[in-house]
């Protein structure tokens, strides 16, 4: 019963973030356009199915996953459990007893990258519109890998409480060295990978790890030290997606020759 | 054939899945060394997951790929450009406003700029604080799509909008009050939510397929980029404007 409870809320809360884009289309579709909607039947059942769909994948998500991610991340930063004792008195942190942290961030950022939903969407699209020289699965893995290594890298940044915008500016900065030589075809791309990694999945869990994490480490204040891993998970995306389009030319061309 | 294609959902719903189980796994029992916690409840969770994500795909191609599609051809067909920036602007405008993770990190900021003492503390203005900036966010991706439609339509390079977009952050990033910069940065990759994607996606490369000279890959893409960078900015000068 307390199910059914927490799932209507959940489908009325999914139909409410829906209605502003069924409004939009619709008025468009009547007034603006005045036309048809081609497969109309098919398209009002898809659109059932996405609802339907999100809001029983946002119930799961909050019955299974979060809690016990949430769970997991305080369990893994709690100081009792990195450095072995409780009762020792920490002046500050020393980043190199966080190992487990850095592995938890890594294997969290790609697994909830590969279910995430907005990018199956986006390579389904890059698939179908480069013919399937893209394939679906290879772009995939390509950004989880990089959110792997931003979300880890993410963590260390916590830890050792160096500023956040020294990063981001590096990153940036080998961004626009990339662009330079990666090949044209694939620049939109990568940086679109940037912002759909970070969603439904990931951005629950990898906020309250970050937050876990500032308000663990001593010397941490969790207003400024807990964001910033959202930033970095879709940075290092954008860097391997293009990272592995030029090897991918690299190896072409070394084999014609 | 219904039975198949669901069957066949239903299948990679759960590869999709397999790795988040098993990295749960593989730290609760090697690391934690604790037992799982509410097992029942995890287990009919999961499953929830992989019904929901095998649905949500197969809508996807069945209903919102085709609309967003069918949305830019028609606007594009009907060559009225107007129309088209108008529909770009309120497709960004209004899927942001109410996006629940905005909101929430909307309260977050408001919060933290109430306890540095950059706003008046007092309820309704940390209230009036965080309606603006989701505003000002909601304002940046609308904004964001009608650049990235006006980008496709007239074949301007991506890289030099997106560097410039860089630039623009990093200047800001050194004017910017400290506490805002890290929710900032992040709120340019929670603006994009699950639902947008999928018909933003569809609508960049409805349009570039549409229009001669572009092409879907290079020119369809892009739009989510710009959605993700304009919120920085804005955010960033929002906490410029407003804090004193």
């Amino acid at each position: 019963m307390e199910f059914i409870k927490d799932f209507s809320v959940i489908f009325f809360a999914t139909c409410r973030d829906v209605t502003p884009i069924v409004l939009l289309i619709a008025v468009f579709q009547l007034l603006v356009l005045r036309q048809k909607i081609p497969h109309l039947k098919r398209v009002v059942i898809g659109g059932v199915y996405v609802v339907l769909g999100l809001a029983l994948f946002l119930a799961g998500l909050e019955k299974a996953l979060f809690p016990l991610g949430k769970i997991m991340a305080t369990q893994l930063s709690d100081p009792a459990f990195i450095y072995g004792t409780a009762d020792k008195i920490l002046t500050h942190a020393d980043w190199t007893a966080y190992g487990w942290i850095y592995l938890f961030a890594a294997m969290i950022g790609f697994a909830t990258t590969i279910a995430e939903p907005s990018l199956i969407a986006v390579a389904y699209k890059a698939n179908e519109v480069s013919a399937g020289t893209i394939s679906t699965w290879g772009l995939r893995i390509t950004v989880a890998i990089g959110v792997a290594f931003g979300i880890s890298l993410g963590t260390f940044r916590i830890v050792s409480g160096t500023p956040l915008y020294l990063y981001i500016l590096v990153g940036y900065l080998i961004v626009i060295v990339q662009t330079i030589f990666a090949p044209k075809s694939i620049v939109a791309l990568a940086y679109d990978s940037g912002g759909v990694t970070t969603s439904t999945v990931t951005v629950p869990l990898v906020a309250a790890l970050g937050l876990g994490l500032a308000s663990t480490v001593p010397g941490r204040n969790p207003a400024l030290d807990g964001f910033g891993l959202i930033a970095f998970a879709s940075l290092f995306p954008i860097i391997a997606v293009m990272g592995y389009a030029q090897l991918m030319e690299w190896k072409t061309k070394r084999r014609k020759k | 054939m219904i039975v198949a294609a669901i069957l066949k959902k239903l299948k990679n719903a759960c590869t999709d899945l397999l790795p988040i189980v098993l990295v749960i796994a593989f730290f609760q029992i090697i690391v934690i060394r604790q037992p799982l916690p509410q097992i029942g409840e995890v287990l009919f969770g999961t499953l929830l997951i992989v019904l929901g994500l095998s649905l949500f795909i197969q809508g996807l191609e069945m209903g919102l790929f085709p609309i967003g599609e069918a949305m830019a051809q028609a606007l594009a067909r009907k060559g009225s450009l107007f129309w088209l920036l108008i529909f770009s602007f309120s497709l960004g405008f209004s899927t942001t406003v109410a996006e629940p993770a905005l909101i929430a990190v909307a309260a977050k900021a408001a919060d933290i700029a109430g306890r540095g003492a950059l706003i008046d503390p007092s309820p309704e203005s940390l209230k009036s604080y965080a309606f603006g900036l989701r505003m000002s966010v909601a304002f940046s991706v609308g904004l964001a799509i009608l650049i990235g439609v006006l980008r496709i339509l007239r074949g301007w390079p991506i890289h030099y909008l997106i560097i410039g977009g860089y630039v623009l952050v990093m200047l800001m990033t050194t004017i910017a009050p400290k506490e805002i910069i890290g929710i900032a940065y992040d709120a340019g990759g929670v603006t994009t939510s699950t639902i947008t994607v999928p018909l933003v996606a569809a609508l960049g490369v409805g349009l570039a397929s549409t229009i001669r000279g572009r092409s879907p890959l290079t020119d369809g893409f892009g739009l989510i980029a710009f959605a993700s960078l304009l919120p920085m900015i804005f955010v960033m000068g929002y906490g410029l404007l407003i804090f004193k």
